[in-house]
C-alpha cells in the first residue's frame, strides 16, 4: 500500500519535472529564433525559472488555503508584503538613509514569515466566521490598508521605544544583499575584492562556454529556490495529505458537518491560515530578495488575482497541480507574451511601433496593418491582463478543475483507496 | 410519610444520568415569530431505541439541532450524562459520544465515500500538525490510518457502501447518501445516536437490514433517538414513542399507547390519512 503511494509521489514528481523540462526547452527555441547567443539563453531561462519558483511557492501556500480549506483569502499580496517588509525593517542599516534593526539576515527571514503568519492568525480570529464572500472583502482590505501603510510618508521613518526605522514610503526600501552572492564573492557588496575558491572555479568554468558571471549567479539562486519549492511542497503535502488535511477538505465542503463530527473546525482554520500566510510571507521575502529592493506597488491586489489564476490553472486542491499553475503561470501566460511580442518583432523585421492608437490606426485605411499589429504587440503587457481574463473564461468554461483538477487526490497519509487484504481473507482465497 | 419514602419518590421522578443518558428539559426554540419548538422535555433511556414523531413542521428537526448544538436554544437545558450541553458547540457534544444525522444529508461532496468515513473517528493522531509534519510523527499517523482503514471498510460493508468507496459523494443517491451519513456517524464510537428520517430513499430489503442493525446496537447499549415517518417502522421497533406536534410534545407512550390515542390520531395519523 505504501508502494502505492510512493508510486503516486513518483508519477507526480515526473509531471512537475517534465513541466519543467518542457518549458525550458520552448524557451530554448524561442532563444534559438532571437538569435540569443548561449549566455542569453541560460540568462533567460533562468528569468523563466525564477519567476516560476517563485509563483510554485505562493500558489502551495494559497492551495492550502483556499484549495484546501475554502478560505477565500484575496489578500494574498498583503501577506507577501508584510513579509518582505519586515525582513527589511530587520535587517536594514541602522544609521541608513531609512534606518533599520541592523540585525542578521536569517533573523529577517523568520521575522518577517513570523509576522506574516500572526498577522493571518489576527485577522482569522474575528473574520473566520464570516461566510466567504466577506472573508473575501476583509482579506483585500487588509492587504490594502497594509500596501497604503507601507506607502504612507508617515511611516517613512519612526521610532519604536527609541529604536529608529522606517518603510521607506513610496521610493520603497532596501534590501539585505543576496546571500548567495557570498558564495562566489569575497565581499558580496564589493565584486572588486576578488572571488571566493567557489567563485574561481565556477566562474572560471562558465566563462569556458562564455556564460557572464552575473548569470551564474542568479542561476545558483534559481536552483535555491526550485529547491526550496521542494520544501514548500512537502510541507504542504504532508499537511494536506493526512487527517488534518482531510478536516481542512471537510471544511471546504461544509463546515457544519465536520463541527458536528467532532472537530473544532475554528482551530483549523485559525491554524491553516496562519501557516498559508507565514508561508505567503516567505514567498515574498525569496522573490523580492533577489532584487536588493521593493516598493509598495509590487504588491497590488492584480498579484494576488495572479496567483488565483496559477491555482485555477493548475487545479485547485491538488499540490502538484498548484505547482504546474505556478510555471505554466509564470513562464508563458506571464512572461509568455513578452517573448511572442519579441519573437514576431524580431521575425517580421517590424519598424519600431508607432506612438499612439491613433497613428496605428489610420494606416489600415491603406491596408496597411503592420503600424497597428506593432503597436498592440508593444503594448501587449497592458493587454495581458485582457488575455489573462479570457483564459480564465476558458478554463472555468472548459477545464473547471484546472489541468490537475480532476484527479482524485484522497486526504490520507496511507492509500485508502485499497482495501488492505485481511489475514482472513486471504486464508480463504488461498 | 416517612422521609425515605419521599426520597424515593424524588429519585423515581428525578430520572437517574445512567439509566436515561439523555434528558431535554422545557427546551424552546422562535425562529422570527414561529415557535418551532416549544417547552419540550423529555428522556431517553438508556439502549433504547425511541422513536420521535410527529407531522411535518412538528420540531423534531428542530429538537435535534437544539440538543446537538446546531442551534442554540431560546430557553431550557439539554443534559447528556448528566452533564449540561446546553451551550455547547457540536464538536464538544460529538466527541462526548452523542453525535446526529441530518434530515437533509450533508454527504462531503468532493471528498470520495471513503475519506468521508475515514473524517469522523475520533483523537486521530493525524489531526495534530505536529505528527502531520514530522517524519517521526508520520509514522505512527500512519499506523494509526492503517487501524481506522480496516474499521471505515468493515462499516462501509455493513452499510452497503464497500464497492463505493472510491466515488465522490455527492455522486451518490439520496438513499445512498442517508447510509454514508449512519456510517460515517458509527465511524465516531458514539454512546448515543440521533437519526433524523435515516430510512427515507433507502430500498425495502436495505430498510430492514439497518433496522436490525440497530436493535443489535441497541441491545449492546447504544441508544437510539429515531425520527421516521415509516410508521412500521416505528410502530415495530420504537419504544417508546414521543409524539410531537406544533413545537410541543403531546405524548409520550408505548406504540399500542400512541396509536390508540386519539390526539395522536387528530395530530398525526389521521392528518396523514
Ligand atoms: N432555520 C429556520 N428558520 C426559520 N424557520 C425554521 C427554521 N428551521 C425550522 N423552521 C421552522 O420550524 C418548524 C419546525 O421545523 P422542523 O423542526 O424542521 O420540523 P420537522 O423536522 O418536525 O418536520 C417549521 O415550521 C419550520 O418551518
Ligand atoms: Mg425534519
Amino acid at each position: 500500500m505504501k508502494f502505492d503511494i510512493e508510486m503516486l509521489l513518483k508519477n507526480d514528481v515526473r509531471i512537475v519535472v517534465s513541466t519543467f523540462v518542457g518549458i525550458s526547452f520552448l524557451f530554448i527555441i524561442v532563444a534559438m529564433i532571437l538569435g540569443l547567443d548561449f549566455n542569453g539563453t541560460v540568462n533567460t531561462i533562468q528569468r523563466i525559472m525564477f519567476l516560476s519558483a517563485v509563483y510554485a511557492m505562493v500558489v502551495l501556500a494559497l492551495n492550502l488555503q483556499w484549495g484546501y480549506a475554502g478560505i477565500f483569502n484575496i489578500g494574498v499580496a498583503g501577506f507577501m508584503l508584510s513579509g518582505v517588509y519586515t525582513m527589511a525593517i530587520i535587517t536594514g542599516d541602522p544609521n541608513g538613509l531609512i534606518p533599520g534593526l541592523g540585525l542578521p539576515l536569517p533573523i529577517g527571514i523568520v521575522g518577517g514569515v513570523l509576522v506574516s503568519g500572526l498577522l493571518g492568525l489576527l485577522i482569522s480570529i474575528p473574520t473566520l466566521k464570516l461566510k466567504a464572500d466577506y472573508l473575501a472583502i476583509v482579506t483585500i482590505g487588509f492587504a490594502e490598508i497594509i500596501r497604503y501603510t507601507a506607502n504612507a510618508l508617515t511611516f517613512k521613518t519612526f521610532s519604536i521605544a527609541g529604536v529608529e526605522m522606517g518603510t521607506g514610503a513610496g521610493r520603497g526600501i532596501h534590501l539585505p544583499m543576496n546571500p548567495i552572492r557570498g558564495l562566489y564573492y569575497i565581499d558580496p557588496s564589493n565584486m572588486g575584492l576578488g572571488k571566493t575558491i567557489v567563485g574561481e572555479y565556477i566562474f572560471g568554468f562558465f566563462e569556458i562556454v562564455q556564460v557572464q558571471s552575473s548569470v551564474v549567479v542568479s542561476w545558483t539562486y534559481a536552483i535555491v529556490l526550485i529547491f526550496i519549492v521542494g520544501l514548500f511542497y512537502v510541507v504542504t503535502y504532508r499537511i494536506g495529505n493526512s487527517p488534518f488535511g482531510r478536516v481542512l477538505k471537510a471544511i471546504r465542503e461544509d463546515e457544519l458537518v465536520a463541527n458536528a463530527l467532532g472537530k473544532n473546525t475554528d482551530i483549523y482554520k485559525m491554524k491553516v491560515f496562519a501557516i498559508g500566510c507565514g508561508l505567503m510571507g516567505l514567498a515574498g521575502i525569496l522573490w523580492q530578495g533577489s532584487y536588493g529592493y521593493t516598493n509598495p506597488t509590487t504588491f497590488q491586489p492584480i498579484l494576488t488575482f495572479y496567483i488565483f489564476i496559477a491555482l485555477i490553472i493548475g487545479g485547485s486542491g491538488s499540490n502538484t497541480g498548484s505547482v504546474i499553475g505556478g510555471v505554466v503561470f509564470a513562464s508563458l501566460l506571464f512572461e509568455g507574451p513578452n517573448f511572442v511580442r519579441r519573437v514576431i518583432m524580431h521575425v517580421f523585421k517590424f519598424d519600431k511601433a508607432p506612438n499612439s492608437i491613433i497613428e496605428a490606426m489610420i494606416p489600415i485605411s491603406s491596408l496597411d496593418f503592420e503600424p497597428f499589429i506593432s503597436y498592440s504587440l508593444a503594448n501587449i503587457s497592458s493587454l495581458r491582463v485582457v488575455f489573462l481574463g479570457l483564459v480564465l473564461v476558458y478554463i472555468i468554461q472548459n477545464r473547471p478543475d484546472g489541468l490537475l483538477g480532476d484527479r482524485k487526490e484522497l486526504a490520507a497519509s496511507i492509500d485508502i483507496s485499497r482495501r488492505p487484504v485481511t489475514e482472513t481473507r486471504e486464508g480463504k482465497e488461498a | 410519610m416517612s422521609s425515605s419514602k419521599v426520597k424515593r419518590k424524588l429519585s423515581g421522578r428525578k430520572k437517574s444520568a445512567k439509566k436515561y443518558p439523555l434528558k431535554v428539559e422545557k427546551i424552546g426554540k422562535k425562529f422570527g415569530g414561529i415557535s418551532a419548538v416549544n417547552n419540550v422535555s423529555f428522556s431517553v433511556e438508556k439502549g433504547s431505541i425511541t422513536g420521535l414523531i410527529g407531522p411535518n413542521g412538528a420540531g423534531k428537526s428542530t429538537t435535534f439541532d437544539l440538543i446537538t448544538g446546531v442551534t442554540s436554544s431560546d430557553t431550557g437545558v439539554v443534559k447528556f450524562n448528566g452533564e449540561d450541553i446546553t451551550r455547547k458547540r457540536p464538536y464538544q457534544i460529538a466527541n462526548i459520544g452523542l453525535v446526529r444525522t441530518f434530515q437533509i444529508t450533508r454527504e462531503l461532496k468532493e471528498m470520495t465515500v471513503m475519506e468521508n468515513v475515514m473524517l469522523a473517528p475520533k483523537n486521530q493522531m493525524g489531526e495534530q500538525l505536529s505528527n502531520v509534519l514530522l517524519s517521526k510523527g508520520r509514522k505512527r499517523v500512519e499506523s494509526q490510518e492503517e487501524e481506522m482503514l480496516e474499521k471505515a471498510w468493515e462499516t462501509l460493508d455493513i452499510f452497503h457502501l464497500d464497492k463505493l468507496a472510491n466515488e465522490y459523494a455527492g455522486n451518490l443517491s439520496g438513499g445512498q447518501r442517508k447510509l454514508l451519513e449512519m456510517a460515517r456517524v458509527m465511524m465516531m464510537d458514539p454512546s448515543m445516536i440521533l437519526l433524523d428520517e435515516p430510512m427515507a430513499g433507502v430500498n425495502p430489503t436495505l430498510k430492514n437490514q439497518i433496522i436490525t442493525l440497530i436493535k443489535k446496537l441497541s441491545k449492546k447499549g447504544y441508544t437510539f433517538l429515531l425520527v421516521e415517518h415509516d410508521m412500521d417502522v416505528v410502530m415495530n421497533h420504537c419504544n417508546p414513542i414521543i409524539v410531537m406536534h406544533n413545537g410541543g410534545v403531546i405524548l409520550e407512550g408505548t406504540p399500542s399507547e400512541i396509536s390508540t390515542n386519539e390526539r395522536v390520531i387528530d395530530a398525526y395519523l389521521g392528518g396523514s390519512e
